[in-house]
């Protein structure tokens, strides 16, 4: 498979800008019907990114600009990257990178928020990218050493060597522990302290109009894709062949991962920063540990 | 071309329409009509099936809902969140307050009626008005919403 066809078509932009957006609704709607309520129509993050598009943002000194464009766009086409990495199609092996360059890729997002937070010189800006600073030390401590135990398990950095060598028990707990770093990364409830709103508004982003915020919603929608999709790719071991069928097979995986983190989401109320980190450091580099221990043992 | 344009510019309105983002700010009001503000936000109401949200910061909003006669307190706060607001944007004014004054005219810290320092385009009289009178006035706004001009990408002047 030419990896343009990875990059722009699937899993890239073709199919992770719409399935982004459904995720997005998705959560949404489920908070909603959890809360009793309607909610929105599916195609309400589709229209939101318009809107904000269009918007005509206020004018900022001339230096900040560039960095307003250039920041999403870093984020948004390495996020992209990341998920030309995952290993969905079998031949998809054959992409240019391995797990370090996953790991470095899908890092690039939560930088720039930090950057975003700081160069936004507002004080909830500022609050947003320290606490996001913080907590992705604290997720990452748990989230590489899963990684590194699904390595040294199936004895290989390529994700798809790992997707189908793998033993079953350190898969199991090492995902879990990645389970357990996705409502860290894509900030959501419990742990949803670094754009905490009502509290920070927006953190980073509260100083973000017209398309500098439309432009970071679409990172967020990738996001989503990219880290839900790892989970979705790694647990399966087995690939039909049929590009299709797989394909079908890690959209409905990831779906079902979205179901489960914002129902999470919707029953669980917020923690604080110095909760949230000791969270990780604990219990999270506790299952991590537990995996990397199995791998070197089982 | 010009079909392809007109295509742009009703996606464009229809968007706008779809996903008006409110941002409310009391400006020395007595919290009555906040509290039915927010009841518009509850369960009951549920504003976000018509793609409403009720935004923190004002750069993100759409809608600028402000209650309450204007204090002097309050008065530069109001002109710096309505200038922090990109354009296109409506102001909706709830309760009799904002409109004029209300029990606190002539009152020397109210420097109030709101129209005297921003552009208000819905009025919603009522001491507080009741949740479904500020829904009607918020989806007049959307309507008034529509109709401003349509830029294109990053707000470069188009139709």
């Amino acid at each position: 498979m030419p990896s343009w066809f990875a990059l722009l078509i699937f899993p890239g932009f073709l199919y992770a800008v719409p399935m982004g957006w459904l995720m997005l609704w998705l959560e949404r709607k489920i908070l909603a019907r959890l809360q009793s309520r309607i909610g929105p129509p599916f195609y309400q993050p589709f229209f939101d990114f318009i809107k904000l598009m269009t918007k005509e943002p206020l004018r900022r000194a001339s230096g900040e600009d560039i960095f307003y464009l250039l920041l999403p766009l870093l984020a948004l086409g390495a996020t992209v990257g990341s998920l030309t990495l995952l290993p969905i199609l079998p031949s998809s092996a054959s992409a240019v990178g391995d797990l370090v360059l996953f790991v470095a890729l899908v890092e690039v997002a939560p930088i720039c928020l930090v950057l975003l937070g700081f160069l936004s010189r507002s004080i909830f800006g500022q609050v947003g990218a320290i606490r996001e600073a913080t907590l992705t030390i604290a997720t990452n401590l748990p989230f590489i050493t899963a990684l590194i135990a699904l390595a040294y398990a199936s004895g290989s950095l390529r994700l798809m060597e790992i997707a189908s060598n793998a033993p079953l028990a350190t898969r199991a707990i090492a995902l879990l522990a990645l389970l357990f770093c996705l409502p860290i990364k894509l900030r959501l409830n419990p742990f949803s302290v670094a754009n905490a709103e009502q509290e920070i508004y927006q953190g980073a982003l509260t100083e973000l109009d017209g398309w500098r915020l439309g432009l970071w919603e679409l990172t967020h929608a990738v996001e989503w894709v990219a880290l839900s999709g790892l989970i979705a790719s790694l647990a399966v071991p087995w690939r039909s062949g049929q590009a299709i069928l797989d394909a079908i097979l890690f959209a409905l995986l990831s779906l079902v991962l979205v179901v489960v983190l914002t129902v999470i989401a919707g029953a669980t109320a917020r923690l604080k920063l110095l909760q949230a980190s000791r969270f990780y450091w604990r219990w999270g580099f506790g299952l991590a540990l537990l995996a990397l221990v199995v791998s070197l043992f089982l | 071309m010009e079909a392809k344009l007109s295509f742009f510019v009703h996606l464009v309105r229809y968007a706008r329409g779809r996903s008006p983002w409110l941002f409310h700010l009391n400006c020395g009001g007595c919290n009555g009509c906040d509290i039915e503000f927010l009841a518009c936000l509850t369960p009951r109401y549920d504003v976000e099936q018509l793609g409403i949200r009720l935004e923190g910061s004002p750069r993100h909003a759409d809608i600028l809902c402000v209650s309450g006669p204007v204090t002097r307190n309050t008065q530069a706060a109001l002109q710096t969140i309505y200038a922090q607001m990109p354009a296109p944007k409506v102001v909706v004014a709830i309760g009799s307050c904002p409109a004029s004054g209300n029990v606190f005219a002539d009152s020397p810290s109210v420097v109030g009626p709101l129209e005297k320092f921003i552009p208000v385009d819905v009025y919603v009289p009522g001491c507080p008005p009741r949740p479904n009178a500020i829904l009607e006035g918020i989806a007049n706004a959307i309507e008034q919403l529509k109709t401003k001009p349509v830029t294109g990408i990053g707000g470069k002047s188009h139709a």
